[in-house]
């Protein structure tokens, strides 16, 4: 069997593995990035709405910085993110879109002069500054206080993901698609690369490298409907859970975007409503107003969400052949609009729907679905597994936590490159730092391992003649994407839980003997299936376990049974292990966040329901501890402040201040 | 009652020795609003757990599922099959690439060949400062580079392409595009005559026919006509 050795073996070639890809390869050390699919395909191509970073160059985002894109990151988290790491996030962005920018993404820019806006359901002119002239735009996005999402029409994630591809091709970042990481090798607490299986030859072999990095985003596949691109398995997830060692953190986090379109599921951006356009029930009717009176369609995802979930068990739906859904109405913002920053939404709408929603009353039907996943390898501030070390994760495959159990739109595309940047000069040095361990029978047992799961799964070949009522991989899966689905949703509820918990078990149980169709170990989707349909059946009963035992509601998390976000006991972050191979399911820890490092102390969000909250006594505390320092350091500017309530530490290169418009430096 | 559908696909394995090209026939009752990306998962789900093909975003996004459709070379996952209207459709892979199994070809391979062989990427001496204001770019310039930015590597221009067929090593629409895109983007410090040195042969715009099967397919609707006429004027102006 073939061994191959690399410094940074990075499994995951969408913009969170490439940007990272760049900062190792720059570093001096081998890079290799791994891939299911071409790399410019990757599901970082969807990312349609814009990218968040606090250039404030536009008269709509003026007073915009760092501080503020931290607090409404915070917010709209339901203070379960990291701040640390919110803080990381927030000083880089704005670096990021200008080192994209340098790479050649065509970002949409700022005409000086009048501009006729929609907002909140009325035409408005804004009037762009001279000194504005040529920078780049942005546009309102949910959650947020300023006009901050910069973006290229509605296919943000594409160019940026075509800007940071050849980017990294142009570096030689050595890149091979169709592989597929298997396994993760490890021993003593450490990892020492990877089993990687081609999907084109079926042919096994082992990656052993110094660092590897997991960026294989999202596990929206495990539920029925997903915006999500078929490819989201969240298998690089689950390679880290088959560890034993590695943690998963935050997984019943998942967040449902409020409008996917019906019935196919394809995500219609959030600039939809950023740029004005307005959600109507069954009647024609805005209902989001009387939900929202101060965000209205802007609320924070989880939110609208739910808001509009409510609104259909309100009897208010329309009625379909595909179940009930609510309509999207983007005609008011005016043709010329659409076809220029709307555009792939309208194409999407025209294939797909056969409607034009340019056209005066012509309306896009949609309704919530899964969209991002907040859980994931759990990840210290220098993206590196706290239990296995030389394991790092980066992008949506990672808990890095800075979105905690809700995501602002615009905020995850901007954490892959950031997130990239940030934990790629960590992984350089943890290469500089450690010697590559050659230890080819480790690798070797891995490997064999790997051939036997593989081998047990083909010696139970058997065409649907011999078992016709017997489920199938294909059944199973499923089975558990409806499971998912009904009852680990929008709303959950502890009774509905367990018994998905118990669903799932079996599901897991039967996977483990399912019958297969082609005892083939190359050209055969079916075995590829099987293997990853059990993996994700492991995820998913990590999400509905973390879901069943957290009794509160939080972010995206809505327990029926637990209304209120409880901070007294649960202020703290899940963590899963799958310990042994033969248990059928997972164990869970807690980690708590400390509120007396807090610099933004639990309160109120500014959305959704008021007085829902069970408040931690020492919330309060901290709340006049930080209004003392702030008191104590009025004459000092922002950055000292900052310094004084939570430091944070950074990678020396990104540490200096971001320059704006009119402020400098400040 | 729903129509039934008759799927032919092409079916073969390259790296099985013993096994021959064939159009496989496969029936599937029609869905509303069925796309072949949903008549291909029930036909791998239900029928047929081996046949090979690539979906990712499903969305006319990512440029994962072309392949030549009745014929036509288009993205699979936005093709619906109420517009066939005699209910019986034939799907092949993509001509030009390397066949990995039935309807799956490796793009990857071409599309980084062609990447590296056009340097497609902005050429500059310009040292960027990330922590400063970028550099003020017009509007309708931005736009414009956006506007060819938008090529998603589907391989429809190139399966499409009658030169092709006929010059192995010609470019063809998608790296002519990129050259173009590159062209007018005032980031990029190559000018025409450095371009020639890219394309300024028979391989490059010079072996073009014209024939626009690039312009007919491209599912972007990438102004690939006016775009590769341009390309030759100011090519043949390059002293």
């Amino acid at each position: 069997m073939k061994i191959f050795y690399t410094d940074n073996l990075i499994i995951g070639g969408g913009l969170a593995g490439l940007r990272l890809a760049i900062s190792t390869k720059e570093a001096g050390y081998k890079t290799t990035v791994l891939s299911l699919i071409p790399v410019k395909r990757s599901h970082s191509s969807a990312a349609q709405g814009g990218m968040q970073a606090s250039l404030a160059n536009s008269v709509m985002s003026k007073g915009d910085n760092e501080d503020v894109h931290f607090e409404d990151t915070v917010k709209g988290s339901d203070w379960g993110c990291d701040q640390k790491v919110a803080r990381m996030f927030t000083q880089v962005a704005p670096k990021a879109i200008r080192e994209l920018t340098a790479w050649g993404v065509p970002w949409s820019r700022i005409q000086k002069g009048d501009k006729s806006v929609m907002m909140d359901g009325k035409r408005e002119t804004i009037t762009e500054n001279e000194s504005s002239h040529g920078l780049i735009a942005s546009r309102d996005f949910g959650g947020t206080k300023k006009w901050r999402t910069c973006y290229t029409a509605d296919a943000t994630g594409h160019t940026m993901l075509y800007a940071v591809a050849n980017e990294a091709i142009k570096q030689g970042v050595e890149i091979l698609e169709k592989k597929e990481a298997v396994k993760l090798i490890h021993k003593d607490g450490v990892c020492y690369g990877a089993v990687v299986k081609d999907l084109m030859n079926g042919e096994v072999f082992a990656y052993l490298s110094k660092a590897t990095t997991v960026a294989t985003g999202g596990y929206g596949r495990i539920f029925e409907a997903s915006t999500n691109a078929v490819i989201c398995e969240g298998t690089g997830a689950a390679i880290a859970l088959e560890t034993g060692v590695a943690k998963l953190a935050n997984m019943e986090a998942v967040q449902f975007h409020p409008t996917a379109l019906v019935p196919s599921g394809i995500l219609m951006t959030e600039g939809c409503r950023g740029d004005g356009g307005i959600l109507r029930d069954v009647d024609g009717y805005r209902f989001m107003p009387d939900y929202e009176p101060e965000k209205k369609e802007l609320a924070s995802r989880d939110v609208v969400s739910r808001r509009m979930t409510e609104h259909i068990r309100a009897g208010k739906g329309v009625p379909s052949v595909y179940g009930e859904h609510l309509w999207l109405d983007i005609s008011i913002l005016g043709r010329k609009h659409i076809e220029k920053n709307l555009r792939d939404m309208q194409d999407i709408c025209k294939n797909f729907l056969g409607i034009d929603p340019a056209c005066e009353g012509v309306w896009i039907p949609v309704r919530p679905m899964q969209h991002y996943s907040m859980g994931g390898i759990k990840v210290d501030e220098t993206g590196q597994s706290p239990h296995l070390k030389g394991l790092f994760s980066c992008g949506e495959a990672a808990c890095w936590d800075m979105h905690g159990f809700n995501r602002l739109g615009g905020n995850s595309v901007a954490e892959t490159v950031v997130s990239g940047m940030i934990v790629g000069e960590y992984v350089a040095s943890y290469c500089k730092k450690h010697n590559l361990k050659l230890d080819t029978k480790l690798a070797n047992d891995f490997m064999n391992e790997f051939d036997l799961e593989q081998d047990t799964i083909l010696s139970k070949v058997c065409d649907i003649i011999h078992k016709p009522n017997e489920l199938s991989i294909y059944d199973i899966r499923d089975k558990m994407r409806k499971i998912m689905m009904h009852k680990v949703g929008i709303f959950r509820t502890g009774s509905e839980l367990k018994v998905a918990l118990n669903e799932l078990k079996k599901l897991y149980k039967d996977s483990l003997g399912v019958h297969i169709r082609s005892g083939k170990k190359f050209a055969n989707p079916g075995l590829i299936d099987t293997l990853r349909v059990q993996k994700m059946l492991k995820l998913a009963l990590c999400i509905t376990k973390g879901a069943m035992l957290r009794t509160e509601s939080r972010g995206a998390h809505t327990r029926e049974d637990f209304p209120k976000r409880d901070d007294k006991n649960w202020l703290k972050r899940t963590l899963t292990t799958w310990e042994q191979k033969e248990l059928d399911e997972p164990k869970v820890s807690y980690e708590e966040l400390d509120i007396n490092s807090m610099e933004l102390p639990p309160g109120f969000r500014g959305y959704g329901k008021k007085g829902n909250v069970i408040e931690h006594p020492q919330s309060a505390i901290r709340q006049e501890e930080v209004d003392k320092i702030r008191q104590e350091n009025k004459n000092k500017n922002r950055h000292e402040i900052q310094k004084k309530l939570m430091p944070y530490k950074l990678p020396k290169k990104y540490q200096n201040k971001n320059e704006r418009v009119e402020v400098g430096y400040e | 009652m729903s129509r039934k559908l008759i799927f032919n696909v092409f079916k073969y394995n390259p790296l099985d020795k013993s096994d021959r090209p064939k159009l496989q026939t496969y029936e599937v009752h029609e869905t509303d609003g069925m796309t072949i990306f949903v008549a291909l998962n029930y036909i791998r789900d239900r029928l047929d757990h081996t046949l090979q093909f690539d979906f990712v975003c499903r969305a006319g996004i990512c440029g994962s599922c072309a392949m030549v459709i009745n014929g036509t070379p288009t993205l699979a996952c936005k093709t619906l099959t109420r517009d066939y209207k005699d209910g019986e459709i034939t799907l092949l892979p993509l001509p030009v690439f390397e066949l990995i199994g039935d309807l799956s070809i490796n793009t990857a391979k071409w599309m980084n060949e062609m990447s590296k062989d056009v340097a497609s990427w902005i050429h500059t001496n310009e040292q960027t400062i990330i922590d400063n204001i970028e550099k003020p770019m017009e509007p309708e310039v931005a736009e414009e580079v956006f506007e060819l930015d938008r090529c998603i590597e589907c391989g429809c221009c190139i399966a499409a392409c009658g030169t092709k067929q006929m010059r192995p090593k010609f470019k063809g629409a998608v790296a002519l595009n990129r050259v173009a895109r590159f062209l007018c983007d005032p980031r990029d410090e190559r000018d025409e005559a450095d371009m020639f040195e890219i394309i300024g042969d028979d391989e490059g715009i010079f072996g073009c026919m014209s024939l626009l099967g690039c312009d007919d397919t491209c599912p972007k609707n990438l102004p690939l006509q006016s775009k590769l006429a341009y390309l030759r004027r100011k090519m043949v102006s390059v002293k």
